[in-house]
């Protein structure tokens, strides 16, 4: 592809704190090179800024190569930016021409509070997986990995759910600030294998009542989630989870 | 876990919608079904409403339709105070809101406005259930007579009704509504009572599609037909 360099505009969400109340900054950016990242052209940007005597702009970001689920960033009324199954660090500035003007913003929910700038705090989801994404085993020897014989579809279906990186694009992008495609690929990945059998009951249940209490709304199946997933989570988990949750919920002994 | 926290957990919230609303769905097919009973004239020219007429009599006639009505308005009524609480919940998630709307890009417009179509299918029922429930079942209807004996005259009221252009448009804006509250409602019913099988969900996809224009092109077609006097 053809290299070219760009004149942007950026309108920025700035933050000082989580109490502090926010607006848009905008900020003028020349030469950038269709070959940097995006991330990359906001470095350019903070390092403008820091020249200049001010306040550069607080991200998340941290591998930079789409596994770790930690860039956030809503661009242009999208989660990730206008790629399809892409992550913010992902993105790259040819997908963006001289002249383009570029807004960002943070995810919005009130389950994911504003930090700083376009920085949010997720550990919502971390409390979530601690209620009950995990399976207890006995530590020792590593098991051999193929003790129990699982169905092919099943190990791809789990496979795909757990591809899952925590990003939160899901809840950014649903009108209920849901946070369902998250916990329905935790709650799937495990479901689906036998490993995830003995406490599947309690995982469904435990995880639903730690999301409901983190404050996210409930699911009403539009599908914004998926649209946005840079994993590519599909909204089947979303009935696998719902699946698991009644079959719990009507069946439990106390 | 105790009943109450399983209904008042979200996804138990949803599972009540989800019960209402397939139940309404069965409604729906019972009523339109009744309802085209009118268009028997087409077939038979010495009808004159006494199919349709004999058909509603049946629903008030004894004690199980009586018991499903009853069943019936419980059912709306839940399926509409749960959905307006799960609106006001669901909306009070997100106090900031973002400047640039993900819009259309991520789902389809209807399935964003279910609280608002339902509204306006609400707001219709009210008028509905004046124009007809009421008189048939308690302020009283002129009476025909099929085969010696007398029957309420539904099918004049309806006719009567159907005159007036404002009902047949506030109908149709009736029909409109409940049709895309179902394109995306049916579907989603099955998905909230757990229905993972991609070879039923697509079934139930086509299902619905199908379900929805079907049903919603009969119901607009019957003040159409009387208003335009295809059916006399
Ligand atoms: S489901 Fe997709 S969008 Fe949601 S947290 Fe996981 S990877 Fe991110
Ligand atoms: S920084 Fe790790 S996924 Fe983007």
């Amino acid at each position: 592809m053809e290299h070219y360099n760009m004149n942007l505009t950026l309108k920025v969400w700035r933050q000082k704190n989580n109490k502090a109340k926010g607006g848009f900054e905008t900020y003028k950016l020349s030469d950038i090179s269709s070959e940097m990242s995006f991330l990359e052209m906001v470095d350019v940007l903070n390092e403008q800024l820091i020249r200049e005597g001010q306040d550069p702009i607080a991200f998340d970001h941290d591998c930079r190569e789409g596994i770790c689920g930690t860039c956030s960033m809503y661009i242009d009324g999208k989660p990730h930016g206008p790629w399809h199954a892409n992550t913010t660090c992902q993105l790259h500035m040819r997908a963006y021409k001289d002249g383009d003007t570029i807004t960002i913003e943070p995810w919005r929910a009130n389950a994911f509070p504003v930090i700083k700038d376009l920085m949010v705090d997720r550990t919502s989801f971390d409390r979530i997986i601690q209620a009950g994404g995990f399976i207890s085993v006995n530590t020792g020897n590593a098991v051999d990995a193929n003790a129990i014989p699982i169905n092919k579809d099943d190990a791809d279906a789990s496979f795909a759910a757990a591809a899952c990186i925590g990003c939160g694009a899901c809840v950014a992008a649903c009108k209920n600030s849901s946070a369902m495609l998250f916990v329905s690929a935790k709650v799937s990945h495990l479901a689906l294998l036998p490993q995830g059998q003995p406490e599947h009951k309690g995982r469904a249940l435990n995880m639903i009542a730690q999301m409901d209490k983190e404050g996210f709304g409930s699911c009403t199946n539009t599908g914004a989630c998926e649209a946005v997933c840079p994993k590519e989570i599909s909204l089947e988990n979303i009935a696998r989870l719902n699946n698991e949750y009644l079959g719990a919920g009507l069946t439990v002994n106390n | 876990m105790k009943w109450s926290e399983f209904f008042t957990s979200s996804i138990g919230k949803k599972f009540v919608m989800a019960l209402t609303g397939i139940f309404l769905i069965l409604f729906l097919i019972v009523h339109v079904g009744l309802n085209a009973c009118i268009f028997a004239t087409w077939f038979d020219s010495e009808d004159h409403g006494a199919m349709f007429n004999k058909a509603a009599h049946f629903m008030g006639a004894n004690w199980v339709p009586r018991l499903l009505e009853i069943g019936l308005f419980a059912g709306i009524l839940l399926h509409i105070f749960q959905g307006y609480a799960l609106e006001m919940k669901n909306r009070s998630t997100r106090s900031v809101g973002y400047a640039v709307k993900l819009g259309n890009r991520g789902s389809k417009w209807y399935s964003r406005s279910m609280g608002l179509l339902g509204t306006l299918v609400f707001l219709f029922l009210i008028v509905h259930i004046a124009q007809f429930w009421v008189p048939s079942r308690i302020t009283g209807l002129e009476e025909t007579i099929i085969d010696g004996k007398p029957y309420h005259d539904l099918y004049r009221r309806m006719i009567e009704v159907f005159q007036q252009p404002w009902v047949v448009a506030l109908y149709l804006v009736g029909c409109a509504s409940l049709l895309f509250h179902l394109l995306h409602g049916f579907q989603s019913s099955f998905r909230t009572i757990g229905v993972v099988n991609k070879r039923y969900m697509s079934l139930i996809q086509a299902t619905g599609v199908a379900f929805s224009i079907i049903v919603v092109l009969l119901f607009a077609l019957m003040p159409i037909s009387m208003h335009l006097g295809w059916v006399k």
